[in-house]
Parts: C-alpha cells; structure tokens; sequence
C-alpha cells in the first residue's frame, strides 16, 4: 500500500507540491489528472527519488516502508516501476542486456536468484509475445531510434518483466496512437493482481477507458482538489477542468 | 550535488588504491647501471649474445638518436625526462634461458599467476582430456612472457612449429632466424623513424617475434605479457610480426605495472608486414601503473606501431583498449602500399586522474582501392586530458580510396577535457574521406533511469561506458573483450573523479 502524507517538495525553489494525501491500496489502480504544471511528474520523480526534486514536508511509505530515504535502485528493489513520459537513449546498450541486467539486480536485492541469459531470453520471448510487440525489440539498443509509441511500448515491456508491486505511468498515453494505447492498458492490466497497484498520471480520460481507475483524483496547483470514481474522469472530459478548480477554489 | 558527481565521488572514496596490478616482485636481479651510452648498448648486445651486425644497427640508431630532440607536439605535460636516470637492462637472474616452465623462477611464476595468465601449457587435446572436463575446453592461447628486460617464458612454441609458426622471444629469433630478423627488423618503422623509436633501435631488450609462413591460418591466439618489474628502469620492447602471403594472425598484448612512485618509461617498437591476402590482427590491453590520484608516478608510454600492408589484399586490423598510464604518446599506424589493402584502427582510450593521452593512428594510402577505417572512442574522467590525434594521407597514386573515421568522446565529470586533432591530406581527387565527431557526457537522466531500474550507479556508469565503447569491444578477441571490459570497470571505478 502507497500512503502519502502532507507531502510537500520544491524544484530549484520553487514549490511545486504543497501537501499531497494519497493512498492507493493494494490491488487498485488510482488515476491523477490535471492541467499542465500542477505537479503531476514532480509527484512521481518525488516518489521514485529523482535528483534535484527536494522533499520539503510529509512522507510517503510503500508497504510501511520509507520510500524518501531510500536510494532510487532501493525503491525499484522495493518494487516501484517509473514508465517514464519520456523514456530515455541508453546508445549501444542492448534492450536484452539492459533488461538482464536490471531484473537480476532487483532480484538480486530480494535475494531472489539472478536468471542466466537462457532462461531470461525465454521469458523475455514470451512477453513481447504476449504484448504484441516485434521480436527485434530485443536486439535493438535501449530507445535508441525508436519511435515514440515504441518507446512507451519498450516502457510496458520493461514493466512486465520487472513485475513491479507499484506501477506509476508518468503521461504513458501522450503521443500514443490507439492500437499503442490499447497495447500500453493491456500490459497495465495484465499485471492487475491484489498484490499490484498503479498510479496512472494522464491528462485525457481516453486511456481511461481501456485501464478502468479504482478512483480517480484531480491534482492542480500542487494539491489533490478533488477525488471520486472513474465518472470523475468522464466529467472531467465533458466539462475540462475549470468547474473543478472554481468549485475547489 | 549532480548524480554524476556524486556517483564519482563515493567510487573514488572506496577505491582509491585502485590498480590491482600494482605489487612488485622480489626477484635477484641482474640489472645495468643507470645511463646511456655506447657501452650500454655494447652491453646490452654482449649479455644477449647478439651478432655484430645487430649491434652496428644498434650504434647506428644511437648515433642517430643523439642528433634528435624529443618530441612535444603532442598534448601532454611532463616533468624533463633524464634519460641518463634510467636502467636500460634488466634481468631476472639465470644462467642460461629455461628449458622448461620447471626452471622459471617460481616466484615468476607466482607472479604471473597473480596477474592471472595461463602459463602453464594446458595442453588439451579436445575431444581427449577435454571430453572429461568440459571447463578446460577453452580455446587455447599461445603466450610468451617479458619480465623487464626480457622475455621469460613461451608456451605452445611446439604445437604452433608443427605448423611452420615462430613465436619466440625476439632476442632468441635473432639467434635462430637471423636472415629473417635482418630482413624485416627497422624495415617498416627505421631507426631514425623518430626520437622513441631511435631509442628503442638503440637499446631494445627483447620482445615478440611472430612469423606465419605461406597460407598457414595461426591455429590459436598468440599473446605477449609485458611487465615492468623493476626500480628505475625502462622497458623498451621490439615486437616483429610477418605475415607470408595468404597467412593469418591474431595476436594480443597486454601489460601492467607495479605501484611506484617516480614514473617509468617504456618506449616500444611494433612492427607488422603483411604481404599479399596476409590478415593481421593486432590487439592491445594496456594497463600500465596510471600514477596515483595526484598523479605521482605511472608509466610513460611513447610507443610507436606501425604495420605495413604490402601485398594486395593484405589486412592490418589494430584495436587497442588503452587505460593505463600517466602517459600515452601512440599512434598505431597503417601504411597501404598493397593495391585492395584494409586497414582499421579501433580505440577505446579511458583517463581518469591526472592521465594524459594522446593517441590515434595514421592511414597512409598508397595502393589504389585502399581503404581504411578508424573507430576511436576516448572516455575522459577526473582531471585527465585525452586527444584523438589521426592522420589519413592519400597519395596520388591511390585511386578510389576511402576512409571512413569516426571520434567519439564521453566526458564523466567536468573536470576532464577531450580533444579531436584530425589531419586529412588527399592528393587524389577520386578519394572519398568521411570524418564524423560526437562529444557526449553521462546524463543524470540516463543514470536516473538505469537506477529506477534497479541498477546501482556504477553498474549504470559502467552499462552506459560498455555501450559507448561496444563498437571497438566486439572487434577483440572473445575472451579479451570480457576482460577488457572488466578493466574499463575496473579503472572507473578505481579513479573516475
């Protein structure tokens, strides 16, 4: 379970958030919407530890465990996955090896053991089978030269074999065609167990309809102003977001 | 504080002692006194038993060396070098050169087993001895050793005989196969080539002398070990390699050094011919002492290698993994007189500290057709300086040649400097040069991303170095290239700041 608290973090000096509470409960998968700056993917660079984004207040525990103490590779250990909105070039590394070499290194970290590259080619086959995705995926470098929908899908991939407990999509959707959307909501709700929970950041209800919210909740100027269910995001796109922010303000 | 930074910062802190190579060896020693001069070198050629002749070239390029300066165009610093400082002999004590491994000295051996390379012949038949050990079943590697002064073991000399290949040490070869020596010796770099090569002419101790006759494919690696050992002395190395038409080679050097304070010089010779469809491929792990973090001590490396394409269709492939030394003055050169000649030079330089290098190659077409290409891949970290210098020279004989080079460098930190020298001279109108140039730094986001991934920062340096250089790795031989892979790890981990 994610729990957030008060949570409040700056960039350089600006605030950005000012005073998040959140919880997600195993097994859900929360929705956060909003305008453009309101501090969606500061929310999740906050959360998956990124430089530069300093935590000024509050907490956020991941199981019961401190995340913001924890080192980047420890809270990917933990079992958070960031898909990021914009994924990015690792030239001359092979997706394969990258892959390898992350999922080892997190099981390595559970103590769980490393898989050598046999039985990690196999599963690594099976879902790019599963996700629709071209076999070459594999041998090509990490995001290099590929598209932007490829990118995302690489995202997924990564995603499905990391087996995160703790999925955050960071704008997965933008600039993703519909059969790329359906292929991203698929890998999302191919991982839907109790045991897995997911924040999906979006700015359209669209990706909404292929990975259906447990809840859904508005974030604007550094606050959560409003939360409900999943007619929450259909109203949002009916009637955008300004009656929201008048009636919070 | 920026990740990279920082990542640098706590791999600096727990290893600052980074050069495992670093231990010396006690070992009785029969070593020159300091200096140079005409009776150095008669004293050096009497304790080799070298015939007169060789010593005349040695006079000759003595003489020649006297009339030179040292050079200092490159980008590197240096304190004065005292040439007269230096021990030009020395010599793990023996009588008479070891018949068998049993008669090495076993701390020698102990050494090199620290080092980590297979003197002891495993003279594995596959499908016999292999068949009940699977593990042994690896390909096997011909090695000849050069402690110092001299080379102290060479294995699988038998195995490679049957098939008409000399490998042996070059002091031994002018003994058994002088015609051949004389022949090739100073013919591709000549004694007055330049001021390093004119010393090593002068006072040269031992080195590799390869020989493939007619047709013959080198049945496995041929590889030599430099080691300096010594206080206070230079190694100066003479490597020959010949390929008879239609014969192929690859050969590997590696070296290291111990851990001493003041720098030591080694200036080396290398020099490669190709006749006609003759492939050589030379490969290099360089790992000489880099000095410390403050850059005392460390090697001084002013080698020049060169190899000559003469038959038609002859290859000269170099590749170097170069990540020692305080200071790298090579430039591995091709010279294609054969029409249809190929040569390829591919690099990955790393400093880090307070290292200089300044390294690359040069391309001289003169067969028509010739084609060259130039891969360069230079990684600078700490407060290191690393310059591609590359020379590609198209005489106006050489019709439809073509060179294609490509320079990249990484910078980790920003403290470091690199620097991209290219010279290009076409004297043919139907020449077509391509020179492309990328400088890059490890980006926090790419850090950032690999750890959200689970890998720690230095896994993720060293994923996102292997990446940068992967185009010259995979041109080493298979079990090189996971070891020189490891040594890139190994040094940015040891002195990345």
């Amino acid at each position: 379970m994610l729990e957030i608290k008060g949570l409040t973090a700056r960039v350089e000096e600006k605030e950005i958030l000012k005073g998040i509470d959140l919880v997600v409960p195993d097994g859900e998968v929360h929705a956060i919407m909003g305008p453009n700056g309101s501090g969606k993917s500061t929310l999740s660079y906050v959360l998956s530890g990124r430089e530069g984004y300093e935590v000024t207040g509050g907490s956020a525990t991941f199981d019961g465990q401190d995340l913001l103490s924890l080192e980047p590779e420890q809270r990917a250990a933990a079992g958070l996955f960031l898909a990021f909105q914009y994924p990015v070039e690792l030239p001359g590394v092979n997706n394969a090896n990258f892959l390898r070499t992350a999922l080892n290194a997190t099981r390595r970290a559970r103590g769980e053991a490393e898989l050598d590259a046999v039985k990690f080619l196999k599963l690594a086959r099976a879902e790019i089978k599963r996700l629709s995705m071209a076999d070459d995926m594999l041998k090509r470098n990490v995001n290099v030269g590929f598209s932007g929908g490829e990118k995302k899908r690489n995202e997924v991939l990564q995603m499905a074999i990391l087996q995160p407990k703790l999925a955050i999509l960071d704008e997965t959707d933008s600039g993703l065609d519909i059969d790329a959307l359906k292929i991203v909501a698929d890998g999302v709700n191919a991982l839907r167990a109790p045991n897995f929970s997911a924040l999906v950041i979006t700015h359209y209800q669209r990706l909404l309809d292929y990975i259906v919210p447990d809840r859904v909740h508005v974030l604007f100027n550094g606050r959560i102003i409003r939360s409900g269910g999943p007619e929450l995001a259909l109203a949002l796109e009916a009637s955008g977001y300004a009656s929201v922010i008048a009636e919070a303000a | 504080m920026a990740a990279v930074a920082e990542t640098l910062d706590t791999v600096q802190s727990v290893t600052q002692s980074g050069y495992k190579w670093g231990f010396s060896t006690d070992i009785e020693m029969d070593i020159a006194p300091k200096g140079l001069t005409e009776d150095t070198i008669r004293l050096i050629s009497a304790r080799k038993n070298e015939p007169e002749w060789l010593l005349e070239w040695r006079l000759k390029a003595f003489a020649a060396w006297q009339t030179m300066t040292e050079p200092h165009w490159a980008k590197v610093h240096h304190a004065p070098i005292d040439y007269q400082d230096i021990h030009y002999y020395a010599a793990p004590k023996k009588k008479d050169g070891p018949k068998s491994l049993d008669e090495v000295d076993p701390e020698l051996l102990a050494m090199y087993e620290k080092l980590g390379i297979p003197l002891k012949e495993r003279a594995i038949l596959a499908g016999v001895e292999g068949a009940e050990d699977a593990e042994e079943q690896r390909p096997q590697i011909a090695v000849d050793a050069v402690f110092d002064s001299v080379s102290v073991a060479t294995t699988f000399r038998e195995s490679l005989a049957k098939v008409g290949v000399i490998f042996c040490p070059i002091s031994e070869a002018v003994r058994d196969h002088p015609d051949l020596v004389r022949q090739y010796l100073g013919t591709v770099v000549p004694t007055n080539d330049n001021y390093f090569a004119a010393l090593n002419s002068a006072v040269f101790t031992d080195g590799s002398f390869v020989f493939i006759p007619k047709g013959v494919r080198c049945p496995m690696e041929l590889s030599t070990y430099f080691r300096i050992n010594a206080r206070n002395s230079g190694q100066f190395e003479r490597t020959l390699i010949i390929a008879e038409a239609g014969s192929h080679v690859s050969y590997l050097e590696g070296c290291t050094a111990p851990q001493r304070d003041e720098n030591q010089l080694h200036a080396a010779v290398v020099e490669l011919v190709a006749m006609d469809d003759a492939t050589i491929k030379y490969s290099t792990v360089q790992n000489w002492y880099p000095g410390d973090a403050e850059g005392r001590g460390g090697i001084y490396n002013f080698v020049t290698k060169r190899g000559i394409c003469r038959g038609a269709r002859s290859k000269i492939s170099w590749t170097q993994v170069e990540t020692g030394s305080a200071i790298t003055w090579k430039y591995p050169s091709c010279v294609l007189q054969g029409d249809d000649s190929v040569g390829e030079f591919y690099s990955v330089a790393v400093t880090t500290n307070r290292q200089q290098a300044d390294t690359g190659t040069k391309m001289i077409h003169i067969g028509r057709n010739t084609r060259s290409t130039i891969v360069s891949k230079g990684i600078s970290a700490g407060r290191s300086d690393n310059t591609y210098r590359g020379l590609v020279r198209v005489m106006p004989r050489a019709h439809g040649a073509r060179n294609h080079t490509q320079c990249d460098s990484l910078l980790i930190g920003d403290q470091c400097g690199a620097h991209t020298v290219p010279y290009i001279e076409s004297r043919n109108r139907s020449a077509k040069l391509e020179h492309e140039a990328t400088t890059s730094k490890i980006a926090d986001d790419q850090l950032f991303y690999c750890r959200q991934r689970g890998l720690s920062e230095e896994d993720a340096v060293n994923l996102i170095v292997n990446g940068f250089c992967k185009e010259v790795l995979k041109e080493l031989p298979m079990e090189f290239a996971v070891e020189a892979q490891k040594l890139l790890a190994v040094s940015l981990e040891g002195s990345v700041g």
